[in-house]
This record gives structure tokens, C-alpha cells and sequence, in this order.
């Protein structure tokens, strides 16, 4: 029996610009980028060099502070060029594709009789491992880590998110594998869950494992959303969450070795010149397909959604673990007495403009900020957009002032960022609250470690 | 409007770090963004913003206000006239009204704004928009006669001690608008109670006041029957005017024509004032119903076990006297100084209206026992906004131990 909760608490933006079923065929390039900071949590040290000789599946670099995290090339080629900056932080590392793909070959994992050490051994050395993010912190998992809980997230719901449905088509036997391999990682539940609002995904309801199944408005599609709604992470505790969408791979890398990053990717966006879904290997260069795709003048490229995606340049790369691209215009024009004018036409999460008449309309949203940055004045403001028991703003204060203990009281082990993302947007004061809340999760990690 | 942004263009370098005139670069500044919303995109975490900012909030707070204060000019003016006796039109009572009204406001917001300002160039922050409401609740708040002087003293010290000392708009522990009504209270008590202040008498073409003529209100005629107990023959004059043929009737006291603080008389406007803010999600409607009542319970309870005629009063024409309705909705209201946590907002709200009437009708001394509740439950707000946090760590702490 499944468990179904519905999330009042939240709030759909519906963007124009959703992406249809058209294919938009498959994204080549010679060059491919992996950069470490897709990776929060990460001190990067480098294996490879300019000119190194890697294959799909080899690693690049590995985390400093626990070497079996490792992060491994998506396709074979010559390391063309590490990038770096201040201080000689690495920003990214190119490499130039073969014409031809070969992998390295990390063998076949045979399930009968499979121990936890053998599956966190092939985790680490596919390099899949990358793919399970850790709580607290919202970190790429250790191995060594034992899990009270795995949730996988069957749920898409930010804005313009692409169709898990359509995106994970013809996988479903590697998405069963990696469920499997899962399984040995943990002693606990394995959770998967389901959006009772679309169709049921067939692959995801046949998989081994207990599933939950979410309603109502975004943040359901939020994986923190759902570990709160079932069992609420504890100070000590850790859980590892996995996107549905990144199965295919995990479960590949056990079925062949083979380490194949490869997605089916939405393109959406009001700035699209053809929306729709592409085929693309993890870190591909995307200047040409978004030449070809996007009206660039004066848009934004976000690689993921405009809640918690990265801004991407026109001459980018795939970041790691995005599957959705979404190309809004930039909102860096002013506008004349905009916050007396009724506002008809405006996006707003509260009454305070004249829109709340029409609550279904799209909007084509652009970046502006709407108002400058101001200090905390309104309150019970965030509590509306996060369907978790915790208090927001104290938690935020807490935060702020670098207080250890009271970040813990107030529950700071059961958030990321991504949970503050749409009390963000909907923020009078316009404050930065993802940064904060990743700032506060550095803090403590630097205090525990 | 491409003139206006070239106005702001044009004196820009003047107001900048090395201009000549830098300490006005918060005026300049905050000018500019209430002209044009910036076009400052989004750089960290999500990419598009809602289109509310805290310039929309407060600017939804003064349309609340704006029916009380036009009721209030024109209240004013009708007071005027009906006390020599005179006939007066609309018009008339609107335009005295606004004649006494407009300085009143203009030398707060020059007062208050011009504290915001430096502070805002000592810290090197914008302006911020909180003056914009306080500085429209103050003159509300006054009575009609005292000196612009006084208004100016009371504003720059609510400003400065009320809200600078503790770091501006957001830290403020007090209620800017009620610290100036009441350092006022207690600096100018001549000018702020009595029953001289409340409406105006001085006239122009040497008119006579009517016989019986009382400037007093129908708080301060309450409080003369303290201690005469029920029923004395001695209180029936006063009693009589809260019947309902009577100058402070329920009706009258309901729709505001009553003399009062200027914005504070008007029951009815007010209370559409703070619909229109809960209607919009900009006021608090917990603490509104909660302070409403408290405020009825304690004024119920007083009804109940009455030895004065003040304590006698029916409960909800206690409520539409004096700055109760004000203080409901638009001072207890007040973000930064109230309860932060939901559950701490029905506390609050509830103790603020329970202790306003239990000052009013206690020490009649104090008949604005109203803002000193409010200002003491500002007082009281963190501390329960504490226990309200606790409890929520108390659980998660359980939590932990079950797990």
C-alpha cells in the first residue's frame, strides 16, 4: 500500500514556453566540460592533465577529503585544457571527444551473493556514485555512509519541468538494476515517489520498494518535501536521495560497467526558439544547439529550473545532474512606478497586485528582481511555501549569526537549499535565502568534519 | 518618461562617493527606485522574483489608511464649525481639515525621513520604506492642535530611539509610530489629553463657542465617573451622551463622529481599511480577530462585574472608543514589533486588546491605554515568539530521542 500526502503549502509557477514531444534530435559536440562546482560539498583533486588519454568512465578528479567519490569523464578523449581561476580553483575541465566512444570497462556486477562493500565499490569506481546526493548537507554521498533511508524522486514539478515520463521511456530495465543496487547500499526503506497528479510512471510503480505518493503544488517534487512528509530527518541521521531520472545511468553501470551519462533533455522557455526534448551526454557543449534552438538576444540560460538552476552562457556545457534547459529573457530594464500601478499583469504569490484574479494564467517571467534588497520586515511569509515543520525565518537568523546550536534546534539537518528556493521568490525583502542556507549547511559541515 | 530618468542621470555624479552632495545619495537613491523599480536582475539562487517588494507592501498600507485620514480632515473640520456654531458644507469641512492636516503630515515626514536619511548614508544602506507608513500613522495618531514642533520632537525620537538605536527597519523592537505618540503623551501631556486638543477653536472672524459647548472626548467624560459608582444620579449627564440619542452613541462612536485623535475615530473606515489589508495578504489576520477579542472579553468581563459606569459600558461600544480600532489595524499590526510565529500572533494580539482595555478603564489617567498595550506587547513579543520556537524544538528534540 502506498502512502499518499498532499502538499497545500506552495505554489505552481506556470511559466509559457512549455516543452512539447518534438524531438529535437540528439546534441554533438567535440568538446565536453566537467565542472566541479556542480558538486556542493567537493574539494576536487585532479587525476587527469592537459593531454591525458581518458575513456568514458574514467575518472577526472576525486573528493580530497574522501576519495571514493569520484567524478568520471561521460565520454573518451584528450583532456584538452583545465580550467582555473582564482587562486587556482578549478573551474572546469575540457575535453576534447573521441569521434568514436569507448568506455572503460569496470565489469559486469553480479547480484547473486552481492555484499555492500562490492556495490559501494562499484558505485565509487563507475563513478554513479556521484549521483546520490547525501542529507544532511545536500552533498554528494561517501560510500562509507550508512543510510538510514534511500528516497528516489518520481516527481518533476518545478516550473516547466520536463515529462519524467517521456524522459525515462525504453529504460526500464537499467532503472530496476539501479533500484536493486540501491538496495544493498542501506538496511533501511528504499522510498520511491510518485506524482498522483500525472500519469502513473510504469517503470517507477513496478520497482521493489515502498512507495509514497505526492499531491497538490510545488515543492512536492522536492525530494526534502518528502523525507519531511514521511519521516523527518534527525540530527545524526543521514538519508541519500537519487533522481528517477539519473536510474538509467546507475543501472547501466551495473548491468555493462559502462559508465553512460546520457539523458533525454527538456528544452523550455518563453527565450526557445523550438522547445522541446533533446538526446545529450552529460557535460556536452551547447553552443551550437542553442544557436540553433534559442533566441539569445538578451535571454538567460538556466540549466535546470529558475527556482534552483545555474545560469549557463551561450557557449556552455550540460552542467551534471541537469536534465531540463530552460531560456528566460533578462529583466534589465526599470519600469516606471511599477510597484503603485495595479498590476494586472504581474507575478505575485499574494493579493498585493490585481492578478490574483486570473490564478491560471502562464507568465512570461524575467529575471528582474522587482525591488531592492531590504532587511527581514514581513513575516509569515516563507512558512507558505515550505510544507515542512520548521521556522523559516528563525532558522534563516540563525543562519546568519553563525549560531551552531541554533541551527540544529530549528532543524537545519532537514533542509537544502532547494527547499528555500520558492520562499525566495516569493521574499518581500528579496534576500537571498538559497545562498544562506548553503552558507549555513558549509558552516556546520566545517564544524563536523 | 525618458525626461525623468535623465533628471536622475543628470544628478547622479553629484550624489555619488566623491560628489559634493554624498549625504544626499540616499534621497537621490530612494527617489529614483520609487520612480523606476531598478532593473537589477537576479545574480544568486532563484531566477525570477515575484513581483511584490516592501515599497508595494507599505504603499498597500497607506491605501488602508487613506479612508480614516480623509474621514479624519473631514471630521476635523466639521468639529470646527459645529463648535461656533456654524453651518459648514462638505466642502468646507474638508478643506479646514486638510489646511490643518497637510502640515501636520508634511513636518513629520520631513522629520522622520530626514533621520532615515543620514542614517542611511552613516550605514551606507538604502532608504528604507517603513517611514512611508509610520510617517502617516503619527499625524493619525495626534490631536489636532499641537504644535508642529512637538509632532517634529516626538517623530525624531521615535525614529532615532525607537528604530535607529536598533538598527533601523527590521530590528526595531517598538512600534516607530506609537514610541512617538508616546514619548508625545508623556512629554506634552497638556497637549496630548485633556479636553482642549482635541478639536479646534480658534477662530478667525472672532466667533463665539455655543453654550455647553465640551471639547472633551468620550474617553476622558468616561473616565469622570470612576469612582461614583453605578447608577449615581451624578453620571447621568455623561451616561446619557453614550445613549443612543447621545453625542458618543454607538452609532456615532461607529461611524467616527466623535472627537479623537485626527485618523483614530472613524470605527467603520478603519475596519475597511483592515479588510482591504487582510483582503490583500498584507495584514495580519490573526492578530486583528485575536487583539478584537481580547479587547471584547476584558471590556465583557468589566461589563459583568461592573462598579462604575466605565466598567459598565456594553463591550463593543467600549471597542469602538478611543484608538482600539486604530491600534487593531494598523499599529499592533506592525510586522517588525509583533509576534513573528503564527501561533505567537493569536497571543499577542489577544494580550494586546485584553491589556489596552484593562489600562483604559483602570487608570483612567491613561485613557490611550490601547498604545500602551500595544508597546508593551512589543515588548512581550519576542519572548512569546520564543516559547512558540521552543515548542517546535522540543518536538524535533523528542523526535531525536524516539528515533
Amino acid at each position: 500500500m502506498s502512502q499518499t500526502f498532499k502538499i497545500r503549502k506552495g505554489h505552481d509557477i506556470k511559466l509559457v514556453g512549455g516543452a512539447p514531444k518534438t524531438d529535437l534530435g540528439r546534441i554533438t559536440a567535440s568538446t565536453y566540460a566537467v565542472t566541479p562546482s556542480d558538486f556542493p560539498g567537493i574539494t576536487p583533486k585532479l587525476v587527469v592533465k592537459a593531454g591525458t588519454q581518458v575513456k568514458a568512465g574514467d575518472t577526472l578528479f576525486f573528493d580530497k577529503d574522501r576519495p571514493e567519490v569520484k567524478i568520471c569523464s561521460p565520454v573518451s578523449g584528450e583532456v584538452a585544457e583545465v580550467k582555473r581561476g582564482a587562486k587556482r580553483k578549478i573551474l572546469a575541465v575540457l575535453i576534447l571527444a573521441d569521434t568514436e566512444c569507448s568506455y572503460a570497462d569496470h565489469g559486469a556486477f553480479s547480484f547473486s551473493g552481492a555484499t555492500r562493500d562490492a556495490a559501494a565499490a562499484h558505485f565509487a569506481s563507475t563513478g554513479v556514485g556521484a549521483f546520490i546526493t547525501s542529507r544532511p548537507y545536500g552533498v554528494a554521498a561517501g560510500m562509507s555512509e550508512k543510510p538510514r533511508a534511500i528516497f528516489i524522486n518520481g516527481i518533476q514539478s518545478g516550473p516547466l519541468a520536463g515529462d519524467l515520463a517521456y524522459q525515462l521511456e525504453g529504460k526500464e530495465k537499467s532503472i530496476a538494476t539501479a533500484v536493486k543496487a540501491l538496495k544493498l547500499m542501506t538496511e533501511g526503506t528504499v522510498y520511491v515517489s510518485h506524482d498522483s497528479d500525472k500519469a502513473p510512471i510504469e517503470a517507477l510503480q513496478s520497482l521493489d520498494a515502498t512507495h509514497i505518493t505526492f499531491s497538490g503544488k510545488h515543492p512536492k517534487g522536492l525530494v526534502g518535501t518528502q523525507i519531511a512528509q514521511t519521516a523527518p530527518l534527525n540530527k545524526g541521521e543521514i538519508v541519500w536521495t537519487v533522481n528517477a531520472i539519473d536510474l538509467p545511468t546507475i543501472g547501466a553501470a551495473f548491468e555493462s560497467g559502462e559508465y553512460r551519462p546520457e539523458y533525454r533533455i527538456a528544452l523550455a522557455g518563453s527565450k526557445t526558439m523550438n522547445a522541446g526534448y533533446a538526446t545529450a551526454l552529460q557535460g556536452v557543449s551547447l553552443t551550437q544547439f542553442l544557436s540553433a534552438n534559442v533566441n539569445t538576444d538578451n535571454s538567460r540560460v538556466i540549466a535546470g529550473d529558475v527556482l534552483t538552476g545555474t545560469k549557463i552562457e551561450k557557449d556552455g556545457f550540460l552542467s551534471f545532474g541537469q536534465t531540463q534547459l530552460t531560456a528566460i529573457p533578462e529583466g534589465n530594464q526599470t519600469e516606471f512606478f511599477g510597484w503603485v500601478l495595479p498590476g494586472f499583469g504581474k507575478f505575485s504569490t499574494n493579493r498585493a497586485f490585481w492578478s490574483w484574479l486570473f490564478p491560471n494564467r502562464e507568465y512570461d517571467l524575467d529575471t528582474n528582481m522587482h525591488g531592492e534588497e531590504r532587511a527581514f520586515v514581513v513575516t509569515g511569509e516563507y512558512e507558505k511555501f515550505i510544507p515542512m515543520d520548521i521556522f523559516p525565518q528563525q532558522l534563516l537568523r540563525a543562519i546568519l549569526i553563525k549560531d551552531i546550536e541554533k541551527m540544529e534546534q530549528l532543524g537545519i539537518y532537514e533542509v537544502v537549499p532547494e527547499d528555500f528556493a520558492l520562499a525566495e521568490v516569493a521574499c518581500t525583502s528579496k534576500l537571498p535565502l538559497q545562498q544562506i542556507v548553503r552558507d549555513g549547511l558549509n558552516e556546520l559541515r566545517k564544524e563536523m568534519m | 518618461m525618458k525626461f525623468v530618468q535623465n533628471i536622475f542621470d543628470q544628478t547622479r555624479p553629484l550624489v555619488e562617493k566623491d560628489g559634493k552632495r554624498n549625504l544626499l545619495y540616499p534621497l537621490h537613491n530612494a527617489l529614483e527606485t520609487m520612480a523606476f523599480v531598478p532593473d537589477h536582475t537576479s545574480h544568486s539562487g532563484a531566477h525570477v522574483r515575484d513581483a511584490i517588494d516592501l515599497k508595494r507592501t507599505m504603499v498597500t498600507v497607506i491605501f488602508a489608511m487613506v479612508p480614516a485620514l480623509l474621514f479624519g480632515m473631514w471630521n476635523i473640520g466639521r468639529l470646527h464649525f459645529g463648535a461656533f456654531g456654524e453651518e459648514s458644507s462638505l466642502l468646507d469641512n474638508v478643506i479646514f481639515g486638510a489646511l490643518k492636516m497637510l502640515p501636520l503630515i508634511t513636518v513629520t515626514y520631513a522629520a522622520g525621513l530626514g533621520v532615515e536619511i543620514y542614517f542611511s548614508w552613516k550605514r551606507n544602506h538604502p532608504v528604507n520604506e517603513g517611514f512611508l507608513v509610520s510617517g502617516l500613522l503619527i499625524p493619525m495618531i495626534m490631536p489636532v492642535d499641537i504644535p508642529l514642533w512637538m509632532v517634529a520632537v516626538s517623530t525624531i525620537f521615535a525614529v532615532l530611539i525607537g528604530k535607529e538605536v536598533f538598527g533601523g527597519t527590521g530590528m526595531n523592537l517598538l512600534n516607530p509610530a506609537l514610541t512617538a505618540r508616546a514619548f508625545a503623551f508623556f512629554a506634552y501631556p497638556t497637549w496630548m489629553s485633556g479636553d482642549k486638543v482635541w478639536i479646534n477653536t480658534t477662530s478667525a472672524d472672532g466667533g463665539q463657542l455655543v453654550d455647553g459647548y465640551s471639547g472633551a472626548t468620550a474617553l476622558g467624560d468616561l473616565a469622570t465617573t470612576v469612582g461614583q459608582g453605578m447608577g449615581n444620579p451624578a453620571t447621568e449627564t455623561v451616561m446619557a451622551q453614550f445613549g443612543p440619542e447621545g453625542t458618543y452613541s454607538l452609532m456615532n462612536a461607529f461611524l467616527g463622529l466623535i472627537p479623537g485623535s485626527i485618523g483614530e475615530t472613524s470605527a467603520a473606515l478603519i475596519l475597511l481599511g483592515g479588510l482591504f489589508l487582510i483582503f490583500k495578504g498584507v495584514g495580519s489576520w490573526r492578530i486583528m480577530l485575536s487583539f478584537f477579542i481580547g479587547g471584547f472579553v476584558m471590556a465583557a468581563i468589566f461589563s459583568a462585574f461592573a462598579v462604575n459606569e466605565f466598567m459598565g459600558l456594553n463591550p463593543l461600544h467600549q471597542l469602538m472608543l478611543g484608538g482600539f480600532m486604530f491600534g487593531m489595524v494598523f499599529m499592533a499590526t506592525d510586522p517588525v514589533s509583533a509576534s513573528q510565529t503564527a501561533t505567537g500572533k493569536l497571543i499577542y494580539g489577544f494580550l494586546a486588546g485584553f491589556f489596552g482595555i484593562m489600562i483604559r478603564v483602570f487608570n483612567p489617567a491613561y485613557p490611550e491605554g490601547i498604545m500602551l498595550a500595544i508597546l508593551f506587547m512589543n515588548v512581550m513579543a519576542p519572548l512569546i515568539d520564543h516559547y512558540v520556537v521552543e515548542a517546535n524544538v522540543k518536538r524535533r528534540a523528542k523526535r531525536l530521542a524516539n528515533a
